[in-house]
C-alpha cells in the first residue's frame, strides 16, 4: 500500500525541512521525499497543494476519562476527536479511576486505544500509590508496562520528603516526572486567579504564588535529584521566568502550556462563565503575554491541549461548584497557530512545540518525517477560517468557551502509521 | 468584560432581574429608592397592603439558612398582595440526586413569576437567571461572597434619609470586606450614587487580593479610616474567620477594629452608624454604640421591606405594562 502526499509544504522541524515537496509512504513509514522511489506504484494520492504537511501532533496533556469516567468520554470517542484535530499521539495523566498505579491499568488503556485505532495513546504512570502522595508507586513496573513518564496528575504532593524520594526513585529508571505545580494550601477550595476579578466576584482566589511556590520547590528538588522534570502547564509569567533561569543554570527541565492559556485571561470569568473554570486558573493579561513570550523564546517547549471533556451537568452549576477543564483537542492546532499568524513565530518553530519537542520530552521516536520515520502525518490548511459548532464536535464533551468562535487553521487529513484516520468533509 | 456580563435589564433598560448593583445606573438606583420611599408609608397604615402584585407568585428559594432576610422578603411580597412560598433547601437537599436545575425546573412548572434566591455560592443568582424559563424573574437575596444588592439599597436608603446629598459624603466600611457580599454591593452602589469617598477599613487578611480594584480607599487603621467620615458601615465578623489563619482572635480583632464610642468620636459629630445585622456585640461593635444616638441600625431593618417591595413591583409591574402594550 503506497501513499503519495503530493505538493504540500512539508514542515518537519526536527529535520529542519520546510519546502514544497512530495511525501511517499509505504508500509506505515516515510520511504521517500521529493522523488518517487524505484518501482513505486502509488495506490493512493492525497493532494496537499496549498496545505501544510507536518508530523502528527503530540499532545502531552489530555484526559480521555477512561477508565472510570466514561460518562464524560471514552478512549474511542476522544481518540476520534484527536484524529480530526491532527493529533496522532495523546499522552494521558494517571488520574483515572482506578489510578494508573498498576500495570493492568496501563495495559487496559493501551488495549482500548489499539481497538479504537485512531490515535496512539501514551500513558503516564502514577508517582505515588493512588496519587495520595504517601507511598511510591511501582514505577519500574509501570515503565515495563510502557509508561513514558510518571506524574501525580492534578494532585500536588504536599509532603516534600515524599516528592524528593519519588524524584530520586524516578531518576533511577530515567523516567521523566510530569509536574502540575500548585501549592495545596494556597489553592484549596478556590476556583480562579486571585486578582481584581476574583475580588469583584467574591470568588476564592488562587494566588500566583500557588504556582510559583510549588515551581520553586520542585525546581530545587529537580536540581538535587537530577531527574528530568516537565512542568505540564504553567500559568504565570513569573513561573516562566523561574524556569528560564533554571535552564540557564543548566537544569534539564522542560515546560508546557495549554493552548487556552495563550488566549484567555481572568477577564473571561467576569460573567461567571463556568466554561472558563480551569486549573491552573486563567491569570492576567500580563501573564498571557509572558506565556506567549515563553513559547517564542523556547522556555516553553510544548503546547498542550489540557483536554478535559465533561458531561453537560458538570458545568451546569453556579461557577464555584462546577468542575474545571475545557474540551480542547479540537481547538489545539488553531489556537496554537495564532502564535504564527499573530505572534510572529515561524511556522516550523511553532510546529516544533506540537511535534518534535513533545516527542523528545517523552522520548518517543515520533514527531518527525525523515526517511524511515513512522508515517504519523497531519495535513492542514493554516489559513482557512471556520466556526467551532457544538454539533460538529467529535469529543464527547463540548465544554469549551470557544464555541461559536471563529478559528483559523483546519486539519484536512490525518494519517496514523500511513493509514488515513481522518479526512475533513465540509 | 462586557462580553460576558449577564444583562439584568431588558431591551428598554428596565429591570428584568435584580442580581447585582454593578452596572445599574444612578437613575435606576434612584428610581428604586424613590419607589421605596412611597412604600415606606404603607407599613405605617392600618391596612398594610397594596394590590399591585395580586395574582403573582413569588418563591423565596433559600439554599442558606436565614430568618431576617427571608422574613422581610416574605412580608414585602405579602404587602404587595402576591402569593408567597418559602422553600428552604439546605445544600444537602440538592446533593441527593436532584441538581439545582432540576429543583428550579420543578418550581417553574408551577407557574411562578419570581424566584428570590439565597445561595452559598458566588454567581448562583446569575446562573439561575441564565437558566430559568423566560417568564421568571430572579431577585438575588445574597449569593456567596458576591453580592447582596437589596441590602446595599437598604443601606443607601437609610443614609439618604439622614444625609440626602451623597456627593458630600465620606463613608467608611469596616470589617471583613473579603468575604462580604454586602460590602461589595455597598461599594458599587455608593460609587454609582456619587459619594465623595468610600473607604474600606480592615486588616490585610480580610481584604480581597487587589483591594484598590473595588474602587475604595484602603485603610488598615480604624482610627485613620474613621477620621471625618459621615457614615460608618460596620460588617459582621463570622466566627469561622478566627478558626483559619486570617485572624489571631476575636479579642485582638475587637482591640484593633471594634467600634467603640471613643473611636466613633473621630468621625464627624453627626456621623451615623450602620450594621446589616446580626450584631456581634462586643466584637465588631460595642453595645454602647449599637444602641447609642448615632446608630440607625434598627431603621435599616425597617427599611428592608420597602426596598424589597420597590424592586419586586418594578420588576413584575414592568412585565405587566409590557404585556398590556403587546
Amino acid at each position: 500500500m503506497r501513499t503519495l502526499i503530493r505538493g504540500g509544504r512539508l514542515v518537519d522541524p526536527a529535520n529542519r525541512v520546510d519546502e514544497i515537496t512530495d511525501l511517499y509512504i509505504d508500509d506505515g513509514r516515510v520511504v521517500a521525499l521529493g522523488m518517487a522511489p524505484d518501482g513505486a506504484r502509488v495506490e493512493r494520492e492525497i493532494d496537499a497543494s496549498g496545505l501544510v504537511v507536518c508530523p502528527g501532533l503530540i499532545d502531552l496533556n489530555a484526559r480521555l476519562r477512561e477508565p472510570g469516567a466514561e460518562h464524560k468520554a471514552t478512549i474511542a470517542s476522544e481518540s476520534r476527536a484527536a484524529a480530526s484535530a491532527g493529533i496522532t499521539t495523546l499522552c494521558v495523566p494517571p488520574d483515572t479511576e482506578p489510578v494508573v498505579d498498576t500495570q493492568a491499568v496501563v495495559e487496559l488503556i493501551h488495549r482500548r486505544a489499539e481497538d479504537a485505532g485512531m490515535a496512539r495513546v501514551e500513558v503516564l504512570g502514577a508517582l505515588t500509590v493512588d496519587l495520595k502522595g504517601k507511598r511510591l508507586a511501582e514505577m519500574a513496573a509501570l515503565q515495563r508496562a510502557g509508561c513514558v513518564g510518571v506524574s501525580n496528575g492534578l494532585r500536588p504532593v504536599a509532603n516534600t520528603e515524599v516528592m524528593r524520594r519519588a524524584m530520586e526513585y524516578a531518576s533511577t529508571f530515567d523516567l521523566v516526572v510530569f509536574l502540575h505545580c500548585e501549592d495545596p494550601w494556597l489553592a484549596v477550595d478556590r476556583q480562579m486567579h486571585a486578582g481584581s476579578i476574583s475580588g469583584r466576584l467574591g470568588i476564592g482566589g488562587i494566588p500566583e504564588t500557588a504556582e510559583t511556590v510549588a515551581v520553586a520547590r520542585d525546581l530545587l528538588l529537580l536540581e538535587q535529584t537530577g531527574v528530568q522534570g516537565h512542568f505540564c502547564h504553567l500559568s504565570s509569567t513569573r513561573a516562566v521566568t523561574m524556569v528560564a533561569k533554571a535552564r540557564t543554570r543548566g537544569l534539564a527541565v522542560t515546560a508546557g502550556v495549554s493552548a487556552h492559556q495563550l488566549h484567555l485571561t481572568e477577564d473571561d470569568v467576569s460573567g461567571f462563565d463556568s466554561q472558563c473554570h480551569v486549573r491552573p486558573p486563567l491569570r492576567t493579561a500580563g501573564d498571557l503575554k509572558g506565556l506567549r513570550a515563553g513559547v517564542q523564546s523556547g522556555v516553553i517547549q510544548a503546547i498542550c491541549s489540557a483536554h478535559q471533556p465533561h458531561e453537560k451537568d458538570a458545568k451546569l452549576e453556579p461557577f464555584t461548584l462546577t468542575e474545571s477543564g475545557i474540551s480542547a483537542l479540537e481547538t489545539l492546532l488553531p489556537l496554537a497557530l495564532d502564535l504564527y499568524h499573530q505572534g510572529g513565530m515561524g511556522l516550523s518553530e511553532l510546529l516544533a512545540t506540537l511535534t518534535s519537542n513533545p516527542a523528545k520530552i517523552i522520548a518517543v521516536e515520533r514527531g518527525a518525517l525523515g526517511i524511515g520515520a513512522v508515517a504519523d502525518v497531519c495535513i492542514f490548511d493554516p489559513d482557512v477560517r471556520w466556526v467551532l459548532e457544538e454539533d460538529a464536535m467529535l469529543s464527547q464533551g463540548s465544554n469549551t468557551p470557544f464555541l461559536g468562535k471563529t478559528l483559523r487553521g483546519r486539519v484536512m487529513h490525518t494519517l496514523l502509521g500511513g493509514q488515513v484516520v481522518h479526512t475533513w468533509e465540509p | 468584560m462586557a462580553r460576558s456580563q449577564f444583562c439584568q435589564l431588558d431591551e428598554s433598560g428596565r429591570l428584568r432581574h435584580f442580581l447585582t448593583t454593578e452596572g445599574l445606573s444612578r437613575e435606576t438606583l434612584t428610581d428604586i429608592l424613590d419607589t421605596a420611599e412611597s412604600f415606606a408609608a404603607v407599613g405605617k397604615r392600618a391596612i398594610k397592603k397594596v394590590p399591585l402584585l395580586r395574582g403573582k407568585t413569588i418563591v423565596n428559594l433559600f439554599f442558606e439558612p436565614s430568618t431576617r432576610t427571608l422574613t422581610t422578603f416574605e412580608l414585602a411580597a405579602k404587602r404587595l398582595s402576591a402569593d408567597v412560598m418559602n422553600i428552604n433547601l439546605r445544600r444537602s437537599a440538592t446533593v441527593k440526586g436532584e441538581s439545582l436545575l432540576d429543583t428550579l425546573h420543578t418550581l417553574e412548572a408551577m407557574h411562578c413569576d419570581m424566584f428570590v434566591i439565597r445561595h452559598a455560592s458566588s454567581g448562583a443568582a446569575h446562573f439561575i437567571a441564565r437558566n430559568v424559563a423566560p417568564h421568571i424573574s430572579v431577585m438575588n437575596g445574597g449569593d456567596g461572597r458576591h453580592a447582596h444588592p437589596s441590602q446595599a439599597l437598604i443601606d443607601v436608603f437609610t443614609i439618604r434619609r439622614h444625609k440626602p446629598d451623597f456627593t458630600k459624603l465620606r463613608v467608611a466600611i469596616v470589617g471583613d470586606i473579603a468575604h462580604s457580599r454586602v460590602a461589595r454591593s455597598q461599594i458599587s452602589t455608593l460609587r454609582t450614587l456619587g459619594v465623595k469617598e468610600v473607604r474600606v477599613v480592615a486588616p490585610r487578611t480580610l481584604l480581597p487580593p487587589v483591594p484598590e480594584a473595588l474602587g475604595a480607599k484602603v485603610y488598615f487603621s480604624l482610627e485613620e479610616g474613621l477620621r471625618d467620615v459621615d457614615v460608618v458601615m460596620m460588617l459582621r465578623l463570622q466566627q469561622e474567620r478566627i478558626q483559619g489563619p486570617l485572624l489571631p482572635s476575636l479579642h485582638e480583632y475587637q482591640a484593633c477594629y471594634g467600634l467603640t464610642q471613643k473611636r466613633l468620636a473621630l468621625a464627624k459629630a453627626d456621623a451615623i452608624v450602620m450594621h446589616p445585622g446580626p450584631l456581634n456585640r462586643g466584637v465588631e461593635i460595642d453595645s454602647e454604640v449599637a444602641d447609642g444616638p448615632q446608630s440607625v441600625i434598627l431603621q435599616q431593618v425597617s427599611h428592608g421591606i420597602a426596598i424589597r417591595m420597590a424592586v419586586m413591583s418594578m420588576i413584575l409591574g414592568r412585565r405587566d405594562s409590557a404585556e398590556v402594550s403587546n
